[in-house]
């Protein structure tokens, strides 16, 4: 045997390790894998990574150059999470990972520095995303970014992934948005980071939607970016950090339920609880608060909805995200709404819960996995006869217009609200 | 390549494991040839990457030096020829979900990998027959196969991420084995790369079987005696109805009489599968279905043919399971229902990891009469040990998988385990019945070959590995015994084995 590179005494280990152990390399996450489908590969398998993991822990390994691309590669989709019959909470163990790799300085340069100043400087201030938002436009506006695109390589890719920025932004003008008459509960809506520029229509709808369905939703101005994409990267003491920062802004709303419209932000805020369980300040408020959020098909599901009435007369096929189906285990709300509506014709996608590929920050971290995920879908999209494909992460949704777009397909990709606004405006 | 251990002079199967200089200094040159074959990136040779392939479903570890994914048969031929050629050994490997250590690299070498020869080219609905390749995972054949209102039958609790390839290797079960047969019933024809590279194809796609059924000495030789790179199996019809039903019991012994009293009836249900009570309890803590805490057994049995037959028959079974003592009986005919009361079964055994971070999985057969009275031993097995052992059982086939639970960190605790499972397959073996159902012997059960086989038996089964393959070396150091049981088989004579020195 070569001896093991890259040794280093000082390296720290993934904590979690009472969870490592619960593997009991049975094999049955294989197939659920988006990486190791598409792979073949061991290495890229949700068994293979806590072998890799439980390597490290007991130094049998260290955390090398051969090591962490297969760490980087996994898409933290946590469809394996669904699969073990050991209940495995990959997602967790994937997290202490990153954490590592992102403590540890393990990264490229270049890529920690964009990772640093993303995760550091840009998306705890909403007012710094706005302003990048609105530069964006602008190149977009100008066709500069058109252009950009057609530079060959990485810069080119870049633009090809950038989500367009034409809509209105999400920039409500009042904290407060009241029903007539009684409202029945008081919810806090979580703006988010990017959802509100790419998809500022689609919050609009959700806020609609629930003052229709007799809410008062509070838009806190002071929340920041729920930190998921900071977590997912290694950056676990920021995300802490934003964590504690909208729970104090939630916390003092005084609200019945924390209303996510992404399904990724959602996961992570369900999980604020487990991710400050030993803060001193927080654990207890955080335990309380998390308990409060809810993916916003979720929330409507369980009220008497208002049931809508506009006859949409469209076939619809829906993508699962992961953070809600796998992380949330959330399927069937988001169906049943679509349901609802009438005129809707809901086909089913084949593999809707399989991963699209855009993952937070994957997609512009690992093209080229992420393109072939995309690729993929965007096939079994185009099997389905329908005019609109629904999904409720804004990730997903710019992934699929991209790949549906570059495909010359017609399809939209919707927000479930999106067309539940509809109907209830026909 | 290998250091022979001082058993060889009788028996080529017995290796010590460590590798020979020889291959340290040549692996360089080896690895460039076998990125000749596969391409670049087709072959894993890092030792970080290496430790991923070092398992399977076992607990027992073996690390290959090269890993390579071949994506024809001509590429699979062409890297067998060249280990051949250096007397390197070569793992073939599926999804690596196996329970008995068949995919792992006991002697080191080359492990095969088919993950991605993984295509299903041609099903005929006509025929009822399916053209795969050996990667395809058993679900995906199946998924398939439905689209023509087809399935295939053989359902091992890993079918949706084990491969035909592997199923066909090992000979696999699973729970509705009872009614169909394993997979050796399924299985027409098989294209096969002998350990020279040779091809051949044996059977055909038609049922009838000329000559020596060569296809039946194949399915189920783990391994060792060729690499499948295609296999025509045959595909069943959809049945036009199916019900499950799961009844709780108090106790094993009330759950075994009501499964004798099914059999005795005549009825045969597709599954008659059995959980005791530790099972049910990781189960329930895993998944949360709402099984009662106090169940000392669930019996899951499943009927299926036609309409009328199956209302009748699931009646008779009902009743009988009431007569026999049952607490509670649900019983379902929708498949999304069906498929819930399946759930626990299904991932029972992974379920079993939430209660400790190892288990040893025995595979013990014996006859349908004395399932209580071995449970019974099994259970003083597991007191004597101090170890937990959960049972899931085929009881309609008399298979039981007692598990032994433990924790590899503690001292000892692993040798108690397989301490513990020898005796079991003793005690399996005692009451008349046997090794293994459907998980094969490769490594786990090497050694208790004597239990149920003498000398001339095992060395007839050793004259058939010698005719396909004389070397040894595919997956060399499983089925047969090594080590200090190697002694029991020191006057075979073997006949066709590779002289001294093929190894080295």
């Amino acid at each position: 045997m070569q001896p093991l590179v890259f040794a280093d005494n000082l390296i720290k280990k993934p904590t979690e390790n009472e969870d490592l152990y619960k593997c009991v390399h049975c094999g049955l996450c294989l197939s659920s894998c988006p990486t190791y489908l598409v792979t073949g590969l061991e290495t890229e398998s949700p068994r293979g990574r806590i072998a890799l993991m439980k390597a490290v822990h007991e130094d049998r390994a260290v955390l090398s150059k051969q090591i962490i691309p297969h760490m980087e590669l996994c898409l933290q989709c946590r469809a394996c999470e669904v699969a073990c019959p050991s209940g495995v909470p990959f997602g967790r163990l994937m997290e202490a990972t990153r954490e590592q790799i992102y403590v540890q300085k393990k990264e490229p340069f270049l890529r920690r520095l964009i990772l640093k100043i993303v995760f550091h400087h840009a998306l705890p201030y909403p007012r710094r995303l706005y302003f990048i938002g609105r530069l964006l436009r602008i190149f977009q506006r100008l066709r500069i970014s058109q252009i950009m695109r057609k530079i060959p390589g990485k810069i080119g890719q870049l633009h090809a992934q950038l989500p367009s920025l034409n809509g209105d932004f999400f920039r409500p003008s009042k904290e407060s948005f009241r029903p007539k008459g009684q409202a029945k509960s008081r919810v806090g809506l979580l703006s988010g980071c990017v959802m509100p520029m790419t998809h500022g229509s689609t919050m609009e709808a959700v806020v609609r939607v629930l003052v229709r369905n007799k809410c008062e939703v509070v838009v806190p101005e002071a929340q920041v970016c729920c930190g998921a994409l900071n977590l997912h990267g290694g950056d676990k003491e920021q995300a802490k950090e934003m964590a504690r920062r909208n729970l104090k802004v939630f916390y003092e709303a005084n609200i019945d339920a924390i209303i996510v419209a992404s399904a990724g932000c959602g996961s992570t805020m369900k999980e604020y609880g487990d991710l400050l369980k030993n803060d001193s300040e927080y654990a207890e408020i955080a335990q309380v608060m998390s308990e409060k959020v809810k993916d916003i098909s979720e929330f409507l599901v369980e009220l008497p909805l208002d049931p809508p009435e506009g006859n949409l007369g469209i076939s619809v096929t829906y993508q699962d995200p992961c953070h809600l189906a796998h992380a949330q285990r959330i399927t069937d709300a988001p169906r049943k709404l679509l349901r609802s509506i009438p005129g809707v014709n809901l086909i089913e996608l084949n593999s809707a819960n399989t991963c699209c590929g855009a993952a937070g920050l994957y997609s512009t971290l690992q093209p080229k996995m992420s393109q072939e995920l995309q690729r993929k879908k965007v096939e079994s999209v185009l099997q389905v006869d329908c005019e609109v494909m629904a999904t409720g992460n804004p990730g997903c949704a710019i992934q699929l217009e991209n790949g549906l777009e570059s495909a010359g397909s017609t399809i939209q990709v919707k927000h479930v609200i999106d067309l539940l606004d509809q109907s209830y405006n026909v | 390549m290998l250091h022979k251990c001082k058993f060889i002079k009788q028996s080529n199967i017995c290796f010590s494991l460590i590798p020979s200089q020889e291959w340290v200094l040549n692996t360089h040159k080896l690895i460039n040839e076998l990125e000749g074959i596969v391409g670049k990136s087709s072959v894993i040779h890092h030792p970080d990457d290496l430790l991923v392939f070092a398992y399977d479903g076992l607990v027992d570890t073996g690390t290959p030096q090269a890993v390579v994914f071949p994506t024809s048969t001509e590429q699979v031929s062409k890297v067998l020829t060249l280990a051949n050629s250096r007397n390197i050994p070569v793992t073939p490997r599926g999804a690596g979900t196996g329970l008995s250590g068949g995919a792992i690299a006991h002697a080191g070498g080359i492990e095969l990998s088919l993950t991605r020869m993984s295509s299903i080219l041609e099903i005929d609905p006509e025929n009822r027959t399916a053209l795969v390749e050996p990667g395809v995972v058993n679900l995906d054949l199946s998924t398939a196969a439905s689209a023509h209102g087809l399935y295939f039958a053989p359902d091992p609790s890993s079918q949706r991420a084990c491969t035909i390839g592997g199923n066909v290797a090992e000979n696999s079960g699973g729970p509705h084995c009872l009614k169909y047969g394993v997979t050796t019933n399924h299985v027409l024809a098989l294209e096969v790369v002998l350990e020279d590279g040779s091809v051949l194809w044996l059977g055909d796609a038609y049922r009838g079987r000329p000559g020596y059924d060569l296809v039946g000495a194949l399915v189920g030789s783990e391994g060792m005696l060729g690499v499948f790179t295609k296999a025509i199996v045959s595909l069943l019809p959809s049945p036009e109805s199916v019900r499950t039903l799961l009844a709780v019991f108090s106790d094993i012994d009330l759950a075994s009489n009501a499964v004798s009293k099914v059999i005795a009836s005549g009825l045969i249900p597709t599954a008659m599968e059995m959980m005791d009570a530790l099972t049910i309890r990781a189960v329930e803590k895993a998944m949360n279905f709402g099984y009662p805490k106090d169940a000392g057994a669930i019996l899951l049995i499943e009927v299926d043919g036609l309409e009328v037959e199956v209302i009748d028959a699931m009646e008779q079974i009902i009743e009988m399971c009431y007569d026999s003592g049952a607490a509670a009986v649900k019983h379902a005919s929708e498949s999304k229902d069906r498929e819930m009361l399946w759930a626990g079964r299904k991932g029972a055994l992974g379920a079993l990891g939430a209660l400790a971070p190892n288990y040893y999985l025995v595979d013990g057969v014996v006859p349908r009469s004395k399932l209580t009275d071995v449970l019974q031993k099994v259970s003083e097995i597991g007191e004597q040990y101090g170890l937990p052992i959960a049972n899931v059982l085929h009881a309609g086939d008399g298979n039981l998988h007692p598990l032994i639970v433990f924790d590899e960190r503690q001292k000892g605790k692993k040798e108690q385990a397989m301490e513990a499972g020898a005796k079991i397959v003793e005690i399996c073996v005692n009451a008349g019945g046997t090794l293994t159902g459907e998980h094969g012997v490769g490594l786990e059960k090497k050694d208790f070959m004597p239990l149920v086989f003498n000398e001339e038996d095992i060395s007839l089964m050793m004259k058939l590995k010698d005719t396909f393959a004389p070397t040894g070396l595919l997956n060399p150091g499983k089925m047969f015994p090594d080590g200090s049981s190697c002694a029991d088989f020191r006057q075979i004579n073997i006949t066709g084995t590779a002289g001294l020195g093929s190894w080295i």
